[in-house]
């Protein structure tokens, strides 16, 4: 068995235990909805008032620690949970061995494990757990490893089943100490993006709850009593969105750069050009609403989901069936 | 007014208000803030978005020309619809330049009046402590023991904010003595850098395209080339482009050199190296021997070589029935697939009984498929063979149109061999020559390396190269304004924005208590940390055990400042 197959059963591993952790997670946002139903009704509104369930969505509150101010804001603060704990655990396990099949895949190419879709693949939702248990050690989101676990396991069972390649040398363009800097950047980018994403949606639904809760209508998806408000959760998205727009803004200066020593031009509107520089126009814009009067809340959020929509699509769509100069996938 | 209307820290409209009614002037007003506020900004920047989407679903003539032929034969009646929107040219329309340049002006008109509002800002003391402290972002209080002297409490408070970087106000006068400070000027400086240097970008990538260039120039092994306008193949100079300002300069490329991957099977014969060995020779210097490779470009002369493609250029001598030469020459094939295929056309319009024309296949490694076709396994010189199919007839050169070198037009010309002809292609390897139909003469696929042994065809068949020579006068200049943009950043992100107060409140009983509170000036989540940090450092220069009299409370402004 040679390296490359080793990567290829630790990749398959770590997809097996995310799966687990996803279903541990799973169980977790059940359990948070039972636990919802049980407490008494008076409860639920009595700890909903205490709580900004702000109308217009304008954050008014500042956080001196993040995973404070969750405890501290969700309408009904939720315990312990075994499954929660299973579910981190797993994930820290999978992320591991997601780690060392990258690596090994980088050892047996004898470079860096970023050069065909394949490789972007995994090395793009790596980053993306990576930077969800970083997040993890700084505030409370273990709500979201439902969301994570699932969109790194579709993303990389559409890697290994149709973007797998054999392991080949770079071709020459590709050879320049700027694809480990453009490439990984642009990943890690995408990793904070994702996040941005995932908090946004639930930022969204839980906003919803929070009109009909205001309006003393019934609710639905109860677990979502148990999360932040959707004023905290969007301004988690908001600080890792801004994170992700320096990335990529930096990915669009390596890249230039690269471009001008390969193609003789920083800049040729080449289609990945072009969608790199729609994704930071869209997330330019996000930013601007964040601070546009009306703009802020669910529009901006809509923002931040239609950005990474388009990273996705960037890198699923226009890197496969798109002509261009950025043709790389290896398929 | 700093700030457009609509930011979200500015003051909300007065609901109610009769406008007066409006002259020229007021309307004029009234369109500059309309263009200036940030809903205006951010629709141009969602359009903008939403403009440069068409240029990447339909080919462009900017990035790839021969995709837009293409889409003109493949969409004989979409294509003119289309291109009467610009849709061919997206990026340099009227509808793409009008949103951008819409939204820069908006931009310049937003940030004028804020450069000089943060101007008279860096120059402001902080504003007057507020009568009540505790309604602000992480109030917290600390007992000062017996008989500290309220003055120098705040004094001591003004010395250390002014040691962490804050910019401090004393307000000593009264009994309640208190010091108001404020820090992280930077983080309007960096957004208004930001803003500017992208001002600084569009001016220069518009300058660097005026007055720049990019020609291309194809160089069989052995030939060379004058850095002079005739000398291009292509060549697409920017509108204040003047030719006396190309530098004369000699470029001969003397090998190309490919190294094939022979190691991983899943990837045999995947080129993993190109290497242009070049000789250049500027103006009263000597030559200099050099190379190009992908990834690696010359500067040479003030422009920049880059290698872009490359292939074979068989070298092909036709001679008429007595033996003269009346045509010689290395023709650049183009590659059709990743084993080098390669397709090339031979025109010899004089010399023979008739105008020939000869479209030619090289295949590096010829390999024969089960129907009888051939193809090439490998892209290196293994087994090379040239076929040639043969035509008669009128090139079609002598009309003074443009023809291509790449294509051959065969309405006025009759086919001689291959196809549905009867007779086979001519098939030649290195070295040998062949009979031309109809006694016209006869064609010789020249062996470049006639030296090697037999059987050895590696240096049989002459590489071309192709090369981008360019030049951007201005590429430096947007790289710095683009390092700028990223500074102006991460500042403009990063660096908190806050407001910090101390004063030394006076108990009924005459005991001094401290107090402390911050106010957020843009997103900032250390707030509440930093406040209860001063605190702690403060009060801890008293030497006394650090007692919160009250609980801290959560409050706070919260915003962005972006535009």
């Amino acid at each position: 068995m040679n390296l490359n197959d080793l990567s290829i059963l630790s990749l398959y591993s770590a997809m097996g235990v995310y799966m687990l952790a996803f279903i541990a997670f799973s169980i977790d946002l059940a359990r948070r909805s039972s636990a919802v139903d049980a407490a008494p009704a008076a409860a639920q509104f009595a700890a909903t008032a205490g709580n900004p369930t702000s109308t217009e969505s304008g954050g008014t509150r500042t956080l001196t620690r993040i995973s404070a101010g969750i405890a501290n804001d969700a309408a009904m603060p939720y315990g312990r949970s075994a499954s929660l704990r299973v579910g981190v655990s797993l994930t820290g396990l999978a992320w591991a061995l997601h780690l060392v099949a990258t690596v090994l895949r980088g050892i047996a190419a004898e470079r860096v494990p970023w050069a065909n879709m394949y490789e972007f693949a995994m090395i793009g939702t790596l980053l993306i757990m990576t930077v969800f248990l970083t997040a993890l050690t700084r505030a409370d989101l273990r709500f979201l490893g439902t969301f994570v676990t699932g969109l790194v396991l579709i993303l990389l069972g559409i890697a290994a089943l149709r973007y797998y390649v054999e392991i080949a040398p770079l071709p020459p363009a590709l050879q320049s100490v700027w694809l480990v800097i453009h490439v990984f950047v642009a990943s890690l980018g995408t990793g904070y993006f994702a996040l941005g994403f995932a908090l946004s949606a639930v930022q969204l639904i839980q906003f919803r709850r929070e009109r009909l809760v205001a309006e003393h209508r019934p609710t639905r998806l109860r677990f979502l009593a148990t999360l932040p408000s959707s004023a905290t959760l969007e301004n988690l998205a908001y600080r890792s969105n801004i994170i992700g727009f320096v990335l990529w803004t930096f990915t669009l200066i390596a890249g230039s750069v690269w471009a001008e020593q390969a193609w003789g031009r920083y800049w040729g509107w080449d289609t990945k050009e072009v969608w790199t520089f729609i994704i930071w126009v869209i997330y330019a814009g996000y930013i601007h609403a964040r601070a546009t009067r009306g703009w802020r809340g669910s529009r901006s959020a809509w923002l931040s989901i239609i950005g990474f929509s388009a990273v996705l699509f960037n890198f699923g769509i226009v890197n496969v069936f798109f002509t261009g100069l950025h043709s790389y996938s290896g398929l | 007014m700093s700030r457009p209307l609509d930011h979200h820290d500015s003051k909300p409209p007065a609901d109610g208000v009769i406008q007066p009614a409006l002259d020229f002037r007021g309307w004029l007003r009234w369109f500059w803030r309309q263009l200036t506020s940030m809903r205006t900004a951010l629709l141009l920047l969602l359009l903008l978005a939403i403009a440069a989407v068409p240029g990447s679903l339909v080919p462009q003539r900017s990035s790839d020309p021969n995709g837009v032929t293409q889409y003109f034969t493949d969409n004989p009646e979409l294509a003119p619809a289309l291109d009467s929107i610009q849709a061919f040219d997206v990026y340099s329309s009227a509808w793409f330049s009008s949103i951008y340049l819409l939204l820069f002006i908006s931009l310049i008109g937003c940030v004028i009046p804020r450069t000089r509002h943060h101007l008279q800002a860096l120059r402001a003391k902080p504003p007057k402590t507020p009568a009540r402290l505790s309604r602000l972002a992480g109030f917290t209080t600390r007992n000062a023991p017996a008989g500290t002297d309220a003055a120098a409490a705040v004094e001591s408070a003004q010395h250390l904010l002014k040691s962490k970087g804050y910019r401090v106000a004393l307000f000593d006068a009264g009994p309640e003595p208190s010091v108001s400070a404020e820090r992280g000027y930077l983080r309007e400086t960096g957004n208004l850098v930001f803003h500017l240097a992208l001002v600084g970008i569009l001016i220069t990538v518009g300058f660097g395209s005026g007055y720049g260039f990019s020609g291309q120039r194809v160089l069989v092994e052995g030939q060379s080339f004058v850095n002079t306008l005739l000398a291009y193949d292509s060549f697409n100079p920017g509108r204040f482009f003047n030719d006396e300002s190309l530098d004369p300069y000699k470029l001969t490329l003397d090998s190309f050199d490919v190294e094939y991957e022979t190691q991983n099977l899943s990837a045999y014969g995947q080129p993993v190296d190109y290497i242009a060995g070049v000789t250049v020779t500027e103006r009263e210097r000597s030559a200099q021997s050099d190379e190009v490779k992908v990834n690696a470009p010359l500067r040479a002369g003030g422009t920049d070589i880059f290698l872009l493609g490359n292939g074979y250029a068989p070298t092909i001598t036709v001679k008429d029935p007595d033996g003269t030469i009346v045509f010689t020459d290395s023709i650049p094939f183009l590659p059709q697939d990743s084993n080098l295929t390669s397709l090339g056309v031979v025109k010899v319009p004089d010399g023979l009984a008739e105008q020939l024309g000869m479209i030619g296949f090289l295949y590096p490694t010829q390999a024969e498929a089960k129907s009888g076709a051939y193809f090439s396994s490998y892209p290196d010189l293994a087994y090379p063979l040239l076929t040639l199919n043969v035509f008669s007839g009128d090139l079609g050169l002598d009309k003074g149109v443009p023809t291509s070198v790449y294509a051959l037009t065969t309405d006025n010309m009759t086919q001689l061999t291959g196809g549905t002809t009867g007779s086979k292609s001519l098939e030649l390897k290195p070295g040998e020559t062949q009979q031309l139909p109809n006694g016209l003469g006869t064609v010789t696929f020249e062996d470049a390396d006639p030296g090697a042994k037999s059987g050895d065809f590696s240096g049989s068949v002459l590489r071309f190269a192709s090369f981008d020579i360019n030049r951007d006068p201005a590429q430096g200049w947007v790289l710095l304004f683009s390092v700028f943009v990223l500074l102006g950043l991460l500042t403009s992100l990063f660096v908190p924005r806050r407001r910090v107060w101390v004063r030394a409140a006076r108990r009924v009983d005459g005991s001094i208590r401290l107090e402390y509170a911050g106010l957020a000036r843009g997103d900032d989540p250390a707030l509440e940390a930093a406040v209860a940090d001063l605190a702690d450092r403060h009060s801890a220069a008293f030497t006394l055990p650090i007692t919160s009299t009250e609980k801290p409370k959560s409050h706070g402004g919260q915003s962005n400042e972006s535009q």
